[in-house]
C-alpha cells in the first residue's frame, strides 16, 4: 500500500504553527538576528501553544500527534527561521523523544511530562571541546558515589545551553571502555556545580541560543540515569535518529523559504526590460529548488512514516538529513544569486537563510559522517542491531488517551 | 447561558479574483482560498471568552452555506467553541441580506434559549455589515453594534462598550441580544492542537429549510439585490518616475515640488 495523503489533522496542526511563526516570530526576526539574541517570548509561546509537546502522548503532557506531524511542524518553523526549529531539534528530537524511548515510567513522569507541557526546556549535551564527530573521545566523567553519580566535564556547542532546565548529558562511567563506557544522565541545570554560557560570534542561528555547559563535581542522583550504565552511546545515536529527522524536515522548510522568496523576487525584478524569471538560467535555479524541495520532503516524510510504523529508520533519516541540509544551503546560495546584490544585504531574508543553513551541514552528523554511514550500509560494515528500547510506534489510542 | 457565534466562510484576504462571463472565481497563492471571515475570528474569540469568563455553557458556531462552510465551523471548534451547526439548503442560495437574516433568525430560534448571538463587524466578501442589525430585527432582540468590550453579563442583562466614530459609549441592554464586534475587542487565539483533533472528529449537524421555521422569503428569486452583472475592477495604470538630482537634498526638493503640483500635500 502506498498512500501519500496527509490527514486534515496533520495539515491543520502545521497551518496553526505557520500562523504562529508568521504573526509572532517573523515580524521581529531580523531585529533579533542582528542583536544575536533570542526573542524572549518565543520559548514561552511555543510552550503555551503546545508545540513543545506536539508528538508526545497526552498522558505525558503532550498533544498526542504523530511523528509525521512533528516533521510538518518543523518544516513550518524553519520556513520562518532556523532558530525556532533548532528548539524542536534539541527539546523534542534529542531529549524528549529519548526519554520517551529509554526512560522509565517514573522518569517519564519526572522529566518528559514537564518538558512536553513546556514547563521545562530540554537540551542535549554530547559535543565537547575535543569531541564532536568522534563521540567516544569525550572527557566527561561520571563516578558512582552511593546513590549518586559525580559528574565532571564540559559540553560545547549546546543549543539552548543557557535556557534549558534539563540536559541529557553523556559522560563516561568507564573511561577505558571507549564508546561502551558512556552513560546518559538527565542533568538539571539548577544542580550545584552546573554553569552555562552563550557562544558569541556565530555565523548563523543568531536569534537562537548556542553555548557551553560545565559540570564541576555535580551530584546527580542515580534516578536521573537514563538507561543502563554503558548504554549512553546507543541512547545518543537513537536520539540523533530523531533530532536528524527534525533537522531534515526543517531544512526542507528552509528550501521552501528560498523558493518562495526567489519566485516572488524573480517575477518583480526587471533587467533588460523583462522580469528576470523570463530568463531560462533563472528558471533553472527555480526548477532545481523545486526538485530539492520535493526530494527532501519525500525523504523526511518517509522517515516519519517509518517512525509511525515503529520501523528502524537510522539509514533513511540520515539520508534525509544529509540531502535536505546540503540542498538547503544550495537553495539559499541560489536564492542570493537570484536576488543579486539585494540578496547580499540583510534587508532581504535570503542572506539569513544562507547563514542559517550552514550549521545544519555540521551539527547532528556532518555531511561527511552521513556519507560514511550510507557507504557503511552499502558495504555491509554497518548494520542496525535491535535496541533494548525501541522508539514506540505511533499508537493513536495510547497517544491520545489521558 | 447559550451563546451563538454566526460565522461565514469567505475568500481569504490574499485571494486573487477573476471574473469570466460574470462568474467570479478565486484562488490563493498561499494554497488556502477560503478562510473563516477574518472579522468573525473576533466574534468566535469573544464567544469562547464568554464561556471562560462569564460562565456560558454552550458556545455554538453557526454558519449558513455549502458543505465547504464546515471548514469555517471546524476552525471555530478548534479554537474552542463547544458545538457547531451548519444550515445548508440550495433554496437559500442567492439570498440578499434580509433573506439571510431570516435564515439566521430561524436557526438561532431553532437552537433555543440563546442569550447572545455574536457576529463579526462585517464579512469581507460583500462588506455590507448589516447581518447583526437585520437578524436582531427578525428575532425582535436588541442589537448592539460595534462592540469593543463586554463589561458585564448577568441578571438578565449585558453591559458593553461600543466603539463609535467620536468615542466610546457604555450601554446596558436586557438579554437576549445580537451583537457585532470590532477588532479592538480582543486578540483571537490560534486553534489549539487538542481543538484541532476534536474539530476533525466532530460530526457537524446540517439543517435544511425543512428543519427550520423561516419566516418570509429567501433565495435568489426573493432577493432585492441583482447580481446579474459583475465586472472585474479595471487594473490600475501607473508609471514610475525616477527623480534625478545631484544630491539627496535636490532630489527631495524636486519631489516636494511635484507633490505640491499634484496637490498631494
Ligand atoms: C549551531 C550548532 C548547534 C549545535 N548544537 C549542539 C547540541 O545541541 N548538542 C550537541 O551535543 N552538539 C551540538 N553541536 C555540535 C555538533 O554536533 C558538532 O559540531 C558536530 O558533531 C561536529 O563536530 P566538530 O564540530 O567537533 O567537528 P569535527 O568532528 O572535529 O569534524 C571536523 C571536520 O572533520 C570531518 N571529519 C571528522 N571525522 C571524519 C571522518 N571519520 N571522515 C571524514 N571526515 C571526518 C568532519 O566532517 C568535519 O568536516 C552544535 C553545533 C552547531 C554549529
Amino acid at each position: 500500500m502506498l498512500d501519500f495523503s496527509l490527514t486534515e489533522e496533520q495539515l491543520s496542526a502545521a497551518a496553526m504553527v505557520k500562523e504562529f511563526v508568521d504573526h509572532e516570530v517573523y515580524p521581529t526576526i531580523k531585529e533579533y538576528d542582528r542583536k544575536h539574541e533570542m526573542n524572549p517570548d518565543v520559548l514561552p509561546r511555543m510552550a503555551e501553544l503546545g508545540i513543545l509537546g506536539i508528538n508526545i502522548p497526552v498522558r505525558y503532557g503532550g498533544q498526542g500527534f504523530d511523528y509525521v506531524t512533528l516533521g510538518l511542524v518543523c518544516e513550518e518553523l524553519e520556513r520562518c527561521d532556523s532558530t525556532v526549529r533548532v528548539v524542536m531539534s534539541v527539546h523534542m528530537g534529542l531529549n524528549s523523544m529519548g526519554v520517551l524511548q529509554w526512560g522509565t515510567e517514573e522518569q517519564k513522569q519526572r522529566f518528559l511530562t514537564p518538558q512536553a507541557k513546556g514547563e521545562k526546556y530540554a537540551a542535549f549535551g554530547l559535543t565537547e571541546p575535543g569531541a564532536g564527530s568522534d563521540v567516544a573521545a569525550m572527557l566527561s566523567t561520571a563516578r558512582r558515589d552511593g546513590d549518586d553519580y559525580i559528574i565532571n566535564g564540559e559540553k560545547m556547542w549546546i543549543s539552548l545551553a543557557t535556557k534549558a532546565h534539563h540536559v541529557l548529558w553523556f559522560a563516561k562511567t568507564d573511561p577505558q571502555a571507549g564508546h561502551k563506557g558512556i552513560t546518559a544522565f538527565m542533568v538539571e541545570t539548577d544542580m550545584p556545580g552546573v554553569t552555562t554560557g552563550d557562544i558569541h560570534g556565530k555565523l548563523g542561528v543568531r536569534a537562537g541560543s548556542t553555548g557551553w555547559i560545565s559540570c564541576q563535581d555535580v551530584r546527580v542522583p542515580a534516578a536521573n540515569r537514563i538507561g543502563e550504565e554503558g548504554e549512553g552511546f546507543k541512547i545518543a545515536m537513537s536520539c540523533l535518529d530523531n533530532g536528524r529527522y527534525t533537522v531534515a524536515s526543517g531544512a526542507t522548510g528552509l528550501i521552501r523559504a528560498c523558493l518562495d522568496a526567489s519566485l516572488k523576487y524573480s517575477q518583480e525584478r526587471q533587467t533588460f526590460g523583462q522580469p528576470i524569471a523570463t530568463y531560462q538560467l533563472v528558471q533553472q535555479k527555480l526548477a532545481f529548488m523545486q526538485q530539492w524541495y520535493d526530494t527532501s520532503r519525500l525523504l523526511y516524510l518517509k522517515a516519519g512514516w517509518m517512525k509511525n510504523e515503529g520501523q528502524r529508520n537510522t539509514r533513511e533519516t540520515s539520508m534525509a538529513k544529509w540531502y535536505a541540509t546540503d540542498h538547503s544551503f544550495q537553495a539559499a546560495h541560489e536564492a542570493i544569486q537570484i536576488h543579486g546584490a539585494y540578496g547580499y544585504s540583510d534587508e532581504y531574508d535570503v542572506e539569513r537563510y544562507l547563514r542559517n543553513s550552514r550549521g545544519a551541514i555540521i551539527y547532528e552528523g556532518t555531511s561527511e559522517i552521513h556519507q560514511l554511514m550510507q557507504a557503511g550500509y552499502l558495504l555491509g560494515t554497518r548494520k542496525d542491531k535491535p535496541l533494548r528500547c525501541e522508539l514506540p510506534a505511533y499508537d493513536p489510542e495510547f497517544w491520545q488517551n489521558e | 447561558m447559550k451563546v451563538v457565534v454566526c460565522t461565514k466562510q469567505t475568500p481569504s484576504t490574499t485571494a486573487v479574483f477573476s471574473v469570466n462571463n460574470g462568474v467570479v472565481s478565486w484562488d490563493d497563492p498561499g494554497g488556502k482560498p477560503n478562510v473563516v471571515n477574518p472579522w468573525d475570528e473576533y466574534a468566535i474569540e469573544e464567544g469562547i471568552r464568554l464561556k471562560e469568563n462569564h460562565g456560558a455553557a454552550d458556545v455554538i458556531a453557526l454558519s449558513i452555506g455549502g458543505e465547504d462552510s464546515k471548514e469555517a465551523l471546524k476552525t471555530a471548534l478548534a479554537m474552542g467553541c463547544t458545538d457547531a451547526m451548519l444550515v445548508s439548503d440550495d433554496a437559500f442560495a442567492g439570498s440578499d441580506a434580509v433573506g439571510n437574516a431570516r435564515v439566521w433568525a430561524a436557526a438561532i430560534n431553532q437552537l433555543g434559549d440563546v442569550q447572545i448571538a455574536i457576529f463579526g463587524k462585517l464579512t469581507i466578501d460583500d462588506n455590507m455589515g448589516a447581518a447583526a442589525m437585520l437578524t436582531a430585527r427578525k428575532l425582535g432582540w436588541t442589537p448592539l453594534t460595534f462592540v469593543s468590550a463586554i463589561k458585564e453579563v448577568g441578571n438578565g442583562s449585558i453591559t458593553v462598550e461600543r466603539l463609535l466614530d467620536d468615542g466610546k459609549e457604555t450601554v446596558t441592554a436586557p438579554l437576549p441580544v445580537v451583537i457585532n464586534v470590532v477588532k479592538e475587542i480582543n486578540e483571537p487565539r490560534y486553534p489549539s492542537f487538542m481543538g484541532i483533533r476534536k474539530a476533525n472528529r466532530a460530526t457537524i449537524p446540517v439543517l435544511t429549510g425543512s428543519d427550520l421555521n423561516v419566516d418570509g422569503a429567501t433565495g435568489a428569486a426573493a432577493s432585492k439585490v441583482d447580481w446579474s452583472q459583475v465586472f472585474p475592477i479595471p487594473p490600475r495604470e501607473g508609471s514610475v518616475e525616477m527623480i534625478a538630482g545631484d544630491s539627496v537634498e535636490e532630489q527631495v526638493e524636486i519631489l516636494v515640488d511635484k507633490l505640491f503640483e499634484e496637490k498631494v500635500i
